[in-house]
C-alpha cells in the first residue's frame, strides 16, 4: 500500500485549492451531513434551475479525501439535470468499491479510485455524494 | 520491567503491516491480548465449558467455579469489600447505563442535579442526558481550565444540596489527565451526592482501590486490560446495589417466579439476566492474573515515562499542538498537526506500520471545548517501547513532510 495511492497530485490541488467552497443563496437546497464516526460535517447547497444543477457550493470541515471529493463533485454536477447528477453518484459509489467506472466529462475524479485500498477512508469520499443525494431526492 | 519479555507475550505485535513491523499506538481504544488470556479462554471451551449456576454435572460446576472465580479476582483487584459489589457487565458503557438507568432514574426528579464535566466520554454523557430527559433533573458541568484540567474550587462550587449524582471519568481518554475523582468523592459525600467513577482509562493503567477513593459506583472494560471485549464490570456499594432494582429481567437473575409476581436472587446476580459471557469472564481473571504479575505500579511507572518521552519527541516537531498539560499522563498523548486532518495523519502513519486513533474519540463537547473538529490520539500500553515513540515520531515529520504546504 503507497501513499500515493491515495494521494494523487489532484486530489491534493483540489485540497489545496477547493472549487466551490462558500455558500449560496437562502433559496438554494441545503442539505448538512456529519460523518459521526470522525466529525466530519459538510453542508452543500445546490440551485436547480429547469431540472438542473445550476450550481452547486459546499461548506463544512473535513480531510484532504473528504474536501477534495466534495469539491470535484460540486464541479461535476454543475450544469448536469438531476438524473444525471444521480447517475454520477452512482458511478462514484463504483468507483470507490474499486469496480469499473467512467468520467467522462470529468476525470479528475477517477484520482479518488485509490480510495478503494483504504477501506477505513471510502466515508470520507462519499460524504458529499451522500449529500448530493440527499439534496436531489429533497428537490423531488 | 521486561518490556521485551513482555512482548514476547503478545502473538499480534509481531507482525508487519503495510511493510513495516507494527506499532500499536491505539490502547487507548482496546488493548491486545497476551497469550495466557487468549489461551484461558481457548482452555475454558476446550475444558469447562457450561452453563453457570445451572447444572449438577461437572461441567457445570466448573463453570461456575471459573467465573466466580473471576468475580473474586476483580473483586480483590479493585480492592471491594464484597464480591457481592462486582456486577459483570458487557463493559464500561453497560456499566454507567445500568447506574443511570436504575439507580439514577429512581433517586432523581424535578430540580434535582446531576454534575458532569465537559471532557467525559459519550458513555458518561449520554445515559446521564437521558435520566435528565427523563426525571427532570439539571445537568450541571465542572469546568475546565485552559489546559484541561480541574481545580476542586471549581467542584465546590458546582456541587450543592440539590446535587443528586457526580459522575467523573478517572483518566480522561483523550488529555490522559487523572482527575482527582477520591476528593470530587469526598465534596459529593458532604452533600449528599452520590459519586460515579468512568474507571474506563483508569483501570489498565494504574492501581485502583474503590474503598480508599470511597466512589459509590466504579465502573470499566476488560478489554482495555488485556482482557476479551464484551466484559467488564460495576462495582456499587452493597448498600446502593441492594436498594436498586434490575434492569434486566430473565433467566439467572430470579428467585421465584410466579405467573404475576416474581423476587430477585442476591447480589450480585440480580444484575446479570441471562446466560453471562462466562468465556469473558474467564478471560478477565486471566488479565488480572498478568498484569497483577508485572505490578500495577511498574506499569504506570512505564507509562508515565514513555509519555513523557514521546511528549518531549513530539513537541519538537514544528507545527504540532499536543492537547492537556505535560504531566502525571496516562499513556495518552493527542495532538494534530498544523492543519493536516487527523484522519490523514492516521492513513499515513498506517502505511508506516503505526496504528492511532483520528477522530472525536467519543468526545464531542471536549472537541469543541478544544476547538479542534478531530484529533490524533497515540496510547501507549505497557508493552510499547521508546523505539515506537521514535518510529511516531519519525513518520509524523514525514507526514508533515509529505502534507507541507498545507501547514501555516
Amino acid at each position: 500500500m503507497q501513499l500515493d495511492d491515495l494521494y494523487r497530485r489532484v486530489i491534493m490541488d483540489h485540497y489545496k485549492n477547493p472549487r466551490n467552497r462558500g455558500t449560496l443563496e437562502e433559496d438554494a437546497i441545503s442539505i448538512s451531513l456529519n460523518n459521526p464516526t470522525c466529525g466530519d460535517r459538510i453542508t452543500l447547497q445546490m440551485q436547480v434551475e429547469d431540472g438542473k444543477v445550476k450550481q452547486a457550493k459546499f461548506s463544512g470541515e473535513g480531510c484532504s479525501i473528504s474536501l477534495s471529493s466534495a469539491s470535484m463533485m460540486t464541479e461535476a454536477v454543475q450544469g448536469k439535470t438531476l438524473e444525471e447528477a444521480l447517475a454520477l453518484a452512482d458511478q462514484f459509489s463504483s468507483l470507490v468499491k474499486g469496480e469499473p467506472a467512467e468520467f467522462e466529462d470529468y476525470e479528475d475524479i477517477e484520482a479518488l479510485s485509490g480510495v478503494c485500498k483504504f477501506p477505513a477512508r471510502i466515508k470520507c469520499a462519499t460524504l458529499a455524494w451522500n449529500a448530493l443525494r440527499k439534496g436531489i431526492e429533497q428537490q423531488q | 520491567m521486561n518490556v521485551t519479555a513482555i512482548r514476547e507475550q503478545f502473538p499480534i505485535l509481531h507482525q508487519e503491516i503495510n511493510g513495516h513491523p507494527l506499532v500499536y499506538l491505539d490502547s487507548a481504544a482496546s488493548s491486545q491480548k497476551p497469550r495466557s488470556v487468549i489461551d484461558a479462554v481457548m482452555r475454558y471451551y476446550e475444558l469447562d465449558n457450561a452453563n453457570v449456576h445451572r447444572g449438577v454435572h461437572t461441567l457445570g460446576s466448573r463453570a461456575t467455579d471459573a467465573y466466580e472465580g473471576a468475580r473474586e479476582k476483580v473483586r480483590k483487584f479493585l480492592n471491594a469489600a464484597s464480591t457481592q459489589e462486582i456486577i459483570f457487565t458487557r463493559g464500561t458503557t453497560t456499566a454507567l447505563n445500568l447506574v443511570a438507568s436504575s439507580y439514577a432514574r429512581s433517586v432523581c426528579g424535578e430540580g434535582d442535579e446531576i454534575v458532569l464535566t465537559p471532557m467525559e466520554h459519550h458513555s458518561n454523557l449520554i445515559p446521564w442526558q437521558q435520566v435528565a430527559k427523563a426525571t427532570g433533573a439539571t445537568l450541571k458541568y465542572i469546568p475546565l481550565q485552559p489546559d484541561g484540567t480541574i481545580r476542586l474550587e471549581d467542584v465546590e462550587e458546582t456541587i450543592n444540596e440539590r446535587t443528586k449524582i457526580v459522575s467523573v471519568m478517572y483518566v480522561s481518554n483523550v488529555l490522559g489527565i487523572v482527575n482527582p475523582v477520591k476528593e470530587i468523592a469526598a465534596i459529593a459525600h458532604r452533600h449528599g451526592a452520590k459519586m460515579v467513577v468512568d474507571g474506563a482509562q483508569s483501570t489498565p493503567h494504574m492501581r485502583v482501590d474503590v474503598q480508599d477513593l470511597d466512589c459509590d459506583f466504579y465502573a470499566f472494560s476488560g478489554h482495555k486490560m488485556c482482557a476479551p471485549t464484551g466484559i467488564g464490570a460495576l462495582y456499587g456499594k452493597k448498600a446502593l446495589l441492594e436498594e436498586m432494582e434490575p434492569i434486566e429481567f430473565g433467566g439467572e437473575m430470579i428467585d421465584h417466579v410466579d405467573l404475576y409476581e416474581s423476587t430477585w436472587k442476591e447480589l450480585p446476580w440480580k444484575f446479570e439476566g441471562g446466560t453471562p459471557i462466562i468465556s469473558g469472564a474467564v478471560g478477565l481473571g486471566a488479565a488480572i492474573d498478568f498484569l497483577e504479575e508485572i505490578g500495577l505500579d511498574n506499569i504506570e511507572a512505564h507509562e508515565h515515562a514513555l509519555s513523557a518521552y514521546a511528549y518531549e519527541r513530539l513537541s519538537a516537531i514544528d507545527g504540532i499542538t499536543i492537547y492537556g498539560p505535560n504531566q502525571n499522563r496516562v499513556g495518552i498523548v493527542t495532538f494534530n498537526i498544523g492543519d493536516v486532518h487527523p484522519h490523514d495523519v492516521a492513513t499515513v502513519l498506517d502505511t508506516k506500520g503505526i496504528a492511532v486513533r483520528a477522530g472525536h474519540h467519543c468526545c464531542q463537547p471536549l472537541m469543541r471545548w478544544l476547538n479542534a473538529s478531530a484529533t490524533a490520539r497515540a496510547s501507549f500500553y505497557l508493552y510499547n517501547t521508546e523505539e515506537d515513540v521514535n518510529r511516531l515520531a519519525d513518520a509524523l515529520h514525514q507526514t508533515k513532510e509529505f502534507f507541507g504546504y498545507a501547514i501555516g
